[in-house]
């Protein structure tokens, strides 16, 4: 089978392309990184590709809210591309930077008359440490996870609120939660201990977390005491349901 | 006229009224950080609420205005927005009082830029924005205490202004009347006349300086222009030409002798390095930074600066671009920058503010604001801090330090030195402005109450994400083949990139093509200005550099050719600005004559009085909690230290993640020979003072040790070197520079570890009102850098398994003198607590050996002796493990030399007990005691459970 391909679309500040794109090529995807630029001016097209995954980073230096300038570009130069994905049926990936901008496109959580926002860590700080994610199968991406992943957050506007969060978590739309206990285990405050999110369909899923951090057993800190590099699966997963 | 205060405010401009609209979007925030501050200056203040203020300029039809705030500006979840003036939702109560603070026109506003970009994607015409902050305080101030507030809590002056109530909108304009080059009369000046001239234009340099430039213009017949003289100032600075590590020294010697140095960095830093000429080595202090073999593809760029006088006076934006420049300092070697450290060195965080003299800001406000801005920088950036440090002394309460180190990845020789004459001489970034004119003058000399005042123009906001596009077009621009050299744009501007380039060959540049933020700067200021995350290159065909630029949103511009004459002409349209020899410009700066007093070193043993009483428990705890020794989790954890996903031993590790780990170890991504890099970092603030020949000896042994805890092979080490320092005109603190020096020379050849590259920061010294000096602690920051063959071999952080076996290498005893056991007994007078460590001379085969029993995998986790020396060594290896510790041999007695001394060349390793027969290869290596089962560390007669050393460790963090 030939190796799908993976649009990672980059803006001015966008910084953790290359983590994604070594997460995607070793689960057997062909990565490649474009400037939203060339979304923009149409050198490249979605319809070329069958994976979409929006990586992290400051796009815009995190300007008027983190996510909001990239996600006004998505929706402005690549709107239709993006609904034509969604109606196709192709597994589209927000991490971080990537998942607020998508939260801010309106398709995640995707429930109509919802708002949702990543707002301001309730510690009021950037946050860099290790959390451990609780999976459910609602989401193609985490359908099969057999055990918690753990990976790297490095963000400094995490907190996920939602208008409706009984409705969210009714749906099984929360598919990833940080292991209960409060800060620093749930690192933002997020209600619900949210940490990612799809939407009704399953085939999009955003997280704040970076599972792209940790696909190499090397990565993992407690080096010798697990096999390390469990979050190899989700891209996986993904890869497969292109 | 008065050149040298230079004020940015008279770039704004008033506009028509009914084009300028200010609104405010909420919620509102509570910001505890300021009321903490705002208590710490005991001002009668309960709460403090901010929302942001939206300033604009702009042509809105109705609708408009809604449109741009619910679209941009308004969160979605419980957000909203109204009129400045409508004081409706974001309004004070009955008792509160409003402020609006933002930022001067002309400082970097990347939010407000963008702004104006959106806007423009919605179809809506902004022409300028600016986001502020709206305060509403509650409780009862004085009209002073309001001042106060605004002053010294809630904005600071060198790059914001405020308003009680209403702060009227100000953007960037221009200024009517743009300067023209003028000449200044130097020629014929007398010594008096010349001293004028020189402080007038805060130009920094020395009397013989001033007398080489008047009779060099003397005999040209003219005088120089206002540029001219600039640029020699900046180009003659010690920031830029390291007059004092350069100068001929007349040492007097301890014994009364006299030793004639030529040049502290060609006698010892450079010496050293040419000795032993490393084969790994590439290229050492001749460029930006300096290069060193990685692995058969790779090479690895190591450079690490300094930011102290802009930190001081604008924390966040001081420490901001000093990240943003080092990484430019790689970036200017053709290297991708891959990781960022920082050392920092802050006065006590419960420093009585009424203490300070005016003009200094208060430690917890400069800690607050040099943290913020390290992590702005490095985490927008994308590119992981991994290493670091932070020293807490009174010593730095009026001069803070901020080092910034950075390590950048090259393919083994694609940086290219080879400028032509022809080549064409491209600037890559931002647009000049006010901001940033005179840095490296600015940073060679004293600081004093005025200072603020007047360095506001010497201070900027950094801007990472213009860096960020920066770093991807040069790297795509190096691997095409675009350019034939390239340096950044520090300090000095373009006076010292292109002058520094143009040395050889000679350069012609047309300031009339160089991007400016908005008209009516006078030539000099844009020649000088400093500008942020700017690159110079030489360019043999500029077209496809252009083009590349364009595609990554990155401003560029051809200002000028390299012409092979060997003068450097600069003109501002038809006008001559500059027209200058090189050879004078860069060789014709007289040496500098100096002199340095060498003490003899204090070595004064232990008076029995001092060491009676003693309390091992408390003294650990006590210890442990100290400002330097305690853990800096809570700031590590707010930079990412985990993109580029290439790190394996992080700052805190364990399986907590809460334990301090000594060397931190990385695999630069997109190589593939499997190795990896360490580094290793010394610093003492505490030695210098008594010796400080042993203090660099002993920052050297501890940043080699932490290497080789971060797997690093030591017969392959590269070091960088710090220097911070108070005035160097002063002959005793000279004496010390001159010793550190040599004992970098020594140690240096020792261990076989090249120095590539270093900075001096000097003149780090506050002048109090009165005119008394008040000199930094004498502060040397050594970061070895290794490499790592084996990464999953690398010890553990934390002791790890009950039942292995604890050996303790080098000494059970150290010294006293100048350690951290002396600090926190305020009863032992410096000195009295005993003699300093002094060097050891037989390091390197102890190192060897640790790291060769690394190598074979029977070292399961290790942590060195260093801050406290070995209780608290092994109450924080425990701790990091979860592990109880019982060292119980004899020699582990009650002498509070064996349980805090400090000393080099000691660390504590875990061994399995089938391994012991392998670790007794190691000189000096014992076995002490053993891990267990247990929550408690017994170290002699002395037990502390972990519950407690958490609570003195890091008790601190919320």
């Amino acid at each position: 089978m030939s190796r799908p391909k993976v649009l990672i679309p980059i803006a001015l500040g966008t910084n953790r392309d290359a983590d994604l794109a070594d997460a995607f090529r070793l689960a057997g995807a062909d990565p490649e990184t474009v400037p939203i630029a060339d979304l923009r001016n149409g050198v490249r097209q979605m319809a070329d590709y069958q994976i979409l995954a929006v990586p992290g980073g400051f796009s815009y230096g995190d300007a008027l809210g983190a996510g909001r300038l990239l996600g006004l570009d998505l929706i402005g130069w690549f709107g239709d591309q993006l609904r034509d994905a969604v109606a196709a049926g192709k597994p589209i990936f927000g991490v971080c930077n990537g998942f607020q901008a998508l939260v801010r496109t309106g398709l995640l959580p995707g429930d109509s008359g919802t708002a949702s926002t990543l707002a301001e860590n309730e510690s009021e700080r950037f946050e860099c440490r290790w959390v451990t994610l609780n999976p459910s199968p609602a989401s193609v991406w985490t359908a099969e996870l057999t055990e918690p992943l753990r990976c790297p957050v490095a963000h400094g506007e995490g907190q996920f609120v939602s208008g409706n969060l009984q409705g969210l978590t009714e749906r099984d739309g929360v598919v990833l939660r940080y292991s209960s206990g409060g800060y620093p285990n749930n690192p933002n405050g997020s209600a619900g201990d949210v940490a990612g999110v799809t939407d009704a369909t399953g085939m999009i899923l955003g997280l704040m977390p970076h599972p792209e951090n940790h696909v190499h057993s090397w990565q993992d800190p407690l080096r010798g005491r697990t096999p390390g590099g469990n979050c190899l699966p989700l891209f996986q997963a993904g890869v497969r349901a292109a | 006229m008065d050149e040298g205060a230079i004020d940015i405010s008279v770039v704004g401009t008033v506009t028509e009224p009914n084009d300028v609209y200010a609104f405010v979007v909420g919620p509102g925030h509570e910001d505890r950080a300021a009321l903490e501050r705002a208590r710490l200056f005991e001002l009668p203040v309960d709460r403090l609420v901010r929302f942001r203020l939206v300033h604009l300029r702009a042509s809105l039809v109705d609708g408009d205005l809604g449109r741009l705030a619910s679209e941009l500006c308004v969160d979605p979840v419980g957000g909203w927005w109204e009129l400045a003036t409508s004081l409706h939702q974001a309004a004070p109560g009955e008792d509160d009082l409003l402020i609006e603070t933002g930022l001067r026109p002309g400082v970097t506003d990347r939010e407000g830029a963008e702004l104006v970009r959106a806007s423009a994607q919605l179809g809506l015409g902004v022409q300028a924005a600016t986001i502020g902050t709206r305060w509403i305080v509650s409780g009862s101030l004085s009209e002073l205490q309001v001042v106060q507030l605004a002053e010294r809590v809630l904005h600071n002056d060198v790059i914001e202004r405020w308003a009680p109530e209403h702060l009227e909108p100000s953007f960037v304009g221009s200024i009517s009347g743009a300067p023209a080059t003028q000449s200044v009369t130097v020629r014929g000046l007398d010594a008096d006349g010349l001293a004028e001239v020189n402080s007038a234009r805060r130009l920094g340099l020395d009397p013989e300086e001033m007398q080489v430039i008047s009779h060099h213009y003397a005999d040209l017949g003219r005088d120089p222009t206002d540029a001219e003289l600039e640029t020699l100032a900046q180009t003659w600075s010690e920031h830029c030409a390291h007059k004092t590590f350069r100068a001929h020294i007349s040492v007097t010697e301890a014994d009364g002798s006299t030793t004639e140095v030529d040049g502290l960095l060609k006698s010892y830093l450079r010496a050293a390095t040419d000795r032993i000429d490393a084969p790994w080595v590439r290229s050492a202090f001749v460029d930006n930074a300096g290069i060193v073999q990685f692995d058969d593809d790779f090479d690895i760029a190591l450079k690490a600066e300094t930011h102290n006088h802009p930190s001081a006076l604008e924390p966040f934006g001081g420490a901001n671009t000093g990240v943003g420049g080092v990484v430019r300092d790689i970036l200017g070697v053709s290297a991708k920058p891959i990781s960022v450290s920082d050392i920092l060195c802050f006065g006590p965080e419960d420093t009585e503010p009424r203490s300070l003299p005016d003009g200094v800001l208060h430690p917890k406000r400069v800690r607050e604001g040099v943290i913020a801005g390290v992590g702005d920088y490095g985490n927008k950036i994308g590119v992981p801090n991994i290493a670091g440090a932070i020293v807490h002394d009174p010593r730095y309460t009026t001069t803070p330090l901020v080092f910034a180190g950075c390590i950048g990845l090259l393919p083994t020789g694609s940086n290219p030195t080879n400028a032509q004459a022809g080549d064409s001489i491209v600037v890559l970034g931002g647009a000049v402005g006010r901001d940033g004119v005179g840095g490296a003058t600015f940073s060679s000399q004293t600081m004093g109450v005025e200072t603020a005042d007047v360095a506001g123009s010497s201070v900027q906001i950094g801007d990472p994400i213009v860096e960020k596009g920066l770093i991807d077009v040069v790297l795509e621009a190096r691997d095409a083949k675009l350019y034939s050299a390239i340096t950044d744009c520090g300090a000095g501007g373009l006076s010292s990139a292109v002058g520094e380039m143009a040395e050889e060959l000679g350069a012609r540049v047309d300031l009339a093509l160089v991007p400016r933020k908005y008209s009516g700067l006078a030539p000099w200021e844009v020649w000088l200005s400093e500008a942020q995350e700017r690159m110079v290159m030489a360019v043999p065909d500029p077209a496809p550099l252009i083009e590349l630029a364009k595609r990554w949103s990155v401003d560029s511009a051809v200002i000028g050719t390299f012409t092979g004459e060997g003068r450097l002409v600069v003109v501002d349209g038809d006008d001559t600005v500059i027209d200058i020899s090189c050879d004078f410009l860069h060789e014709g700066r007289p040496k500098r004559q100096m002199t340095a007093t060498i003490s003899a070193p204090e070595h004064v043993e232990a008076t029995a009085a001092a060491l009676e009483n003693v309390d091992p428990m408390g003294d650990l705890l006590k210890i442990l909690a100290h400002p330097s020794v305690r853990s800096n989790e809570d700031v590590v954890r707010t930079f990412d230290h985990e993109i580029m996903g290439g790190t394996v031993v992080r700052p805190y590790g364990g399986p907590h993640g809460d334990g301090p780990a000594d060397g931190t170890t990385q695999i630069p991504p997109g190589t593939t020979s499997g190795r990896a890099m360490t580094i290793g970092i010394g610093i003492n603030a505490l030695m210098g003072d008594l010796d400080s020949y042993a203090m660099a000896w002993s920052v050297i042994d501890e940043a080699i040790r932490n290497a080789v805890l971060g797997g690093a092979n030591p017969d392959q080490l590269s070091l960088l070197d710090n220097f911070a320092w108070g005035k160097p005109t002063n002959p005793e603190t000279l004496g010390q520079i001159v010793a550190a020096c040599r004992a970098c020379h020594d140690a240096a050849l020792h261990f076989n570890a090249p120095f590539v590259s270093g900075k001096d920061s000097l003149y780090n010294e506050f002048v109090r009102p009165d005119g008394t000096p008040d000199p930094v602690a004498p502060t040397l920051v050594i970061t070895a850098v290794g490499l790592v063959d084996n990464p999953a071999g690398v010890p553990l952080t934390g002791a790890v398994r009950p039942g292995n076996e604890v050996w303790l290498v080098g000494p059970a005893a150290g010294a006293l003198g100048g350690s951290h056991y002396e600090a926190v007994h305020p009863a032992i007078e410096l000195g009295e607590g005993g003699a300093v460590a002094q060097p050891n001379t037989d390091a390197l085969d102890t190192h060897r050996a640790v790291a060769e029993a690394i190598a074979n995998g029977i070292v399961e986790s290790g942590h060195d002796l260093a801050e406290g020396g070995l209780a608290v060594a092994a109450a924080e290896w425990a701790f990091a493990g979860r592990v109880g510790l019982t060292l119980d041999s004899a020699e582990i007695t009650n002498d509070p030399h064996v349980l805090f001394g400090e000393g080099p060349t000691r660390y504590l390793l875990e061994v399995d007990p089938a391994n012991s027969g392998s670790v007794e290869a190691i000189p000096g290596a014992r076995r002490i005691g053993s891990v267990v089962d247990s929550d408690t560390v017994t170290v002699g007669p002395m037990s502390v459970t972990l519950a407690d050393i958490e609570t003195a460790y890091r008790g601190h963090i919320r």
